[in-house]
């Protein structure tokens, strides 16, 4: 068996590790499937889910591929500027805490759709909030499916890209239909320690072995050192010219940040005109790291598929001390994977002449491979097989959360509310299982398209749509009693589409270029070019434009203020529309819950035939 | 609770409601300036102040220790002092909106 595995050019330990994950998955899927029976164990696990437990599934929810090999990744090949993602994921969860978590779980409902038709007494409204749920959704699931496809095809050399993306939709789509909510909050929870578990101890070793994360750091010099600090006995391998130099990879306003302006400053034709742009790199730097800050703390704050999980605490206080839990569990895992990074700067730097999934994105799991050089095979081999378990409880644990929400938007939203209003909570339940099928069906095919684009540029563009959509709106109807339905989804519409627009033009162009750069021959690069006008028109807009540009790709910046504008505008102009009982709603979002006043609006509701 | 099916008057007065949010607002906007603060504040010190920043401690920049290390713990402390509070003013709330009722 060794031998066959061997011959395939596959590392036994990296199997075995990754298939054990696979298979504890399945088997807590049945186990769990006999305990979750009702639809509320389906679609909000019985609302009775300990905070260790909500805070570990949370935590193991969110930790998704970009977190686990994309983060690590970005820093090996961006430097400093990549620590901002690592930073705002984990701190995003504070601005729901401080002014989300709590009242959204007083007022109580399955999803977030739920929560726009209570707070709006509007089913239109409701429609709009399920289509931005699917959106989001399917837009962050593809990045997760890529990261299934490129990792089963690094430990099965020889696999198609398709085959990964296959097998994993194949294993979450049952394990939902099995258990549903309940029975994936176990799942994920586990899957939570096993990627701490994946990402500490095999640096830990690593970094006994060849030197500690900030050895490894001081090796870099900075712009104000003649001479690198770096102790003594710390090795390094001489980097690629691709790589970014040392003095710009450790200090802030790198190259993630100067990418567009450092375009133009190679097409400008003059000296004068190169000098006059580089005079905007550092002010063009600053604004993009403000509103890449913007993107990633909103946009975590506004993600449905982990709002939803707010709705799993027994009550307002436990979500308040889930939220501080998991601030804590994924604050702990991210100090890690920039220490891949790093490490992997020094000892791996081949990985910057590669591009997309085989470049710098599999640091983490090459890095363990390297003490098999070092006579310490074995060991090599085992780390190696843990970090490959971690890539994968990492993609199959956030594709199982986004699934959930997006069933249950189906079923319960769809199915449940507009479709058949009387459905029986028999009929409910088979809804959640085929939503569950069709969602996991249209999440394989589109996965199977995305292998050309970046899996954390993917990310990227669902956490700036969530943030210029989800969380103003959230935020608005939580804290302002003048909101109105109008104003609330001209605002959610506003931001979100126009958020989404710019990033669309960024990505056309991107592909475009991408493509363009392999082409050699310049008889055939002018052709390429003819036969994409409109991508070259904006290509060549983006040169011309710099700032443009920048506002673009990373659009929160305007976007949220844009949203939230429109929404305070629209919402005066509309001011008589202003729900009735608005005062009745902002009781029971802000009340504390031993007053009762959950069942007291509950009550007055079925008087008036509501609901 | 028996005194719910009486008219409790003090909790839905809009005085009441309006008391509450603005509690619970300025607890929350007090904290979100303190992590507002340093979030404007890391990439500012970066831009104005890069030879401070780049200085070495422990082998690390400083910058790069403070992003990269201590704003976890920040955040922390930030939400322990949150969350403390923010029960607090929950059971204060309650126990002030009862006493109101059975007056």
């Amino acid at each position: 068996m060794n031998a066959l595995l061997a011959a395939a050019g596959i590392d036994p330990w990296i199997a075995v590790c990754s298939l054990a994950t696979v298979v504890i998955t399945v088997g807590m899927g049945f186990w769990t499937a006999g305990k979750s029976k009702s639809a509320g164990d389906f679609f909000v696990a019985g609302r009775s889910v300990s905070v260790g437990w909500n805070a570990s599934a949370i935590s193991g929810e969110y930790l998704s591929a970009a977190s686990f090999m994309g983060v690590a990744g970005m820093v090996m090949a961006t430097g400093y500027d990549a620590l901002w993602y690592p930073v705002c994921y984990a701190c995003g969860y504070l601005f729901l805490l401080l002014f989300i978590a709590g009242p959204l779980r007083r007022f109580g409902a399955y999803t977030i759709p739920d929560f726009a038709e209570g707070r709006y007494d509007s089913p239109v409204f409701r429609k709009i909030a399920v289509c931005f749920v699917l959106f989001i959704g399917f837009f962050y699931t593809m990045p997760q499916m890529k990261g299934a496809g490129t990792t089963l095809a690094y430990i099965f050399p020889g696999l198609p890209y398709w085959a990964g993306v296959v097998v994993v939709g194949a294993v979450i789509t049952l394990n939902v239909s099995l258990g549903g909510m309940k029975g994936i909050t176990l799942v994920q929870a586990f899957q939570y320690w096993l990627k701490v578990f994946a990402i500490t101890v095999p640096i830990f070793v690593l970094a006994s072995l060849v030197g500690q994360y900030q050895q490894h750091l001081a090796a870099n010099k900075t712009a104000q050192e003649t001479v690198a600090a770096a102790p003594a006995g710390i090795e390094r391998k001489a980097l690629p010219a691709k790589a970014p130099t040392d003095e710009a990879w450790i200090a802030p306003f790198g190259k993630l940040t100067t990418k567009a302006l450092d375009a133009s400053i190679i097409a400008a034709k003059t000296p004068e005109a190169k000098a006059e742009l580089e005079a905007h790199k550092k002010p063009y730097s600053l604004l993009y790291t403000y509103s890449l800050i913007i993107a990633l703390v909103c946009g975590t704050a506004g993600l449905p598929h982990i709002l939803v999980r707010f709705y799993t605490n027994p009550d307002g206080v436990a979500a308040k001390r889930t939220t501080m839990w998991v601030m804590i569990l994924i604050g702990v895992f991210y100090v890690f994977p920039p220490v891949y990074g790093v490490i992997g700067r020094s000892l791996t730097p081949e990985l910057y002449d590669a591009v997309g999934a085989k470049g710098t994105d599999k640091v983490v799991l090459e890095l363990p491979t390297l003490l098999a050089g070092r006579d310490h095979p074995l060991l090599g081999s085992i780390l190696s097989g843990i970090t490959c378990a971690g890539a994968f409880a990492a993609f199959m644990s956030t594709f199982s959360g986004l699934l959930v929400s997006m069933s249950s938007a189906l079923a319960h939203d769809i199915y449940g509310r507009m479709l058949k209003p009387d459905a029986t909570p028999e009929q409910r339940l088979k809804a959640f299982k085929w939503s569950a099928l069709i969602v996991g069906l249209v999440a394989v095919g589109l996965g199977s398209q995305v292998e050309a684009l970046e899996i954390n540029f993917m990310v990227g563009q669902a956490f700036a749509i969530a943030a210029a959509s989800y969380f103003p709106l959230l935020f608005m109807s939580v804290w302002w009693r003048g909101m109105t339905m109008r104003g609330a989804a001209t605002g959610m519409l506003g931001g979100g589409l126009s958020a989404l627009a710019a990033i669309t033009l960024t990505s056309i162009s991107d592909v475009a270029v991408a493509k363009a750069k392999k082409i050699t021959d310049a008889a055939e690069l002018s052709a390429y070019w003819a036969d994409h006008p409109v991508a070259k028109a904006i290509a060549d807009s983006w040169v011309a434009n710099p700032l443009v540009r920048i506002l673009c790709e990373q659009p929160a910046i305007w976007a949220v203020p844009l949203s939230i504008i429109l929404m305070i505008v629209v919402s005066k102009a509309t001011a008589s529309t202003v729900p009735a009982d608005v005062r009745m709603k902002m009781l029971v979002l802000h009340a504390p819950e031993a007053l009762g006043l959950k069942q007291e609006y509950i009550k007055e509701h079925e008087g008036l035939g509501g609901h | 609770m028996s005194e719910s099916s009486s008219t409790p008057d003090t909790i839905h007065s809009d005085a009441f409601l309006a008391r509450l949010m603005r509690d619970q607002l300025k607890l929350s906007v007090a904290c979100a300036l303190c992590f507002a603060v340093a979030l404007v504040a890391l990439p500012l010190l970066n831009y104005f102040q890069p030879a401070f920043m780049a200085q070495r401690v422990f082998g690390f920049t400083l910058t790069w220790l403070i992003l990269g290390v201590l704003f976890f713990p920040f955040v922390w402390v930030i939400s322990f002092v949150f969350i403390k509070r923010s029960i607090a003013l929950e059971d204060a709330e309650a126990k002030a909106a009862q006493d109101g009722l059975t007056k």
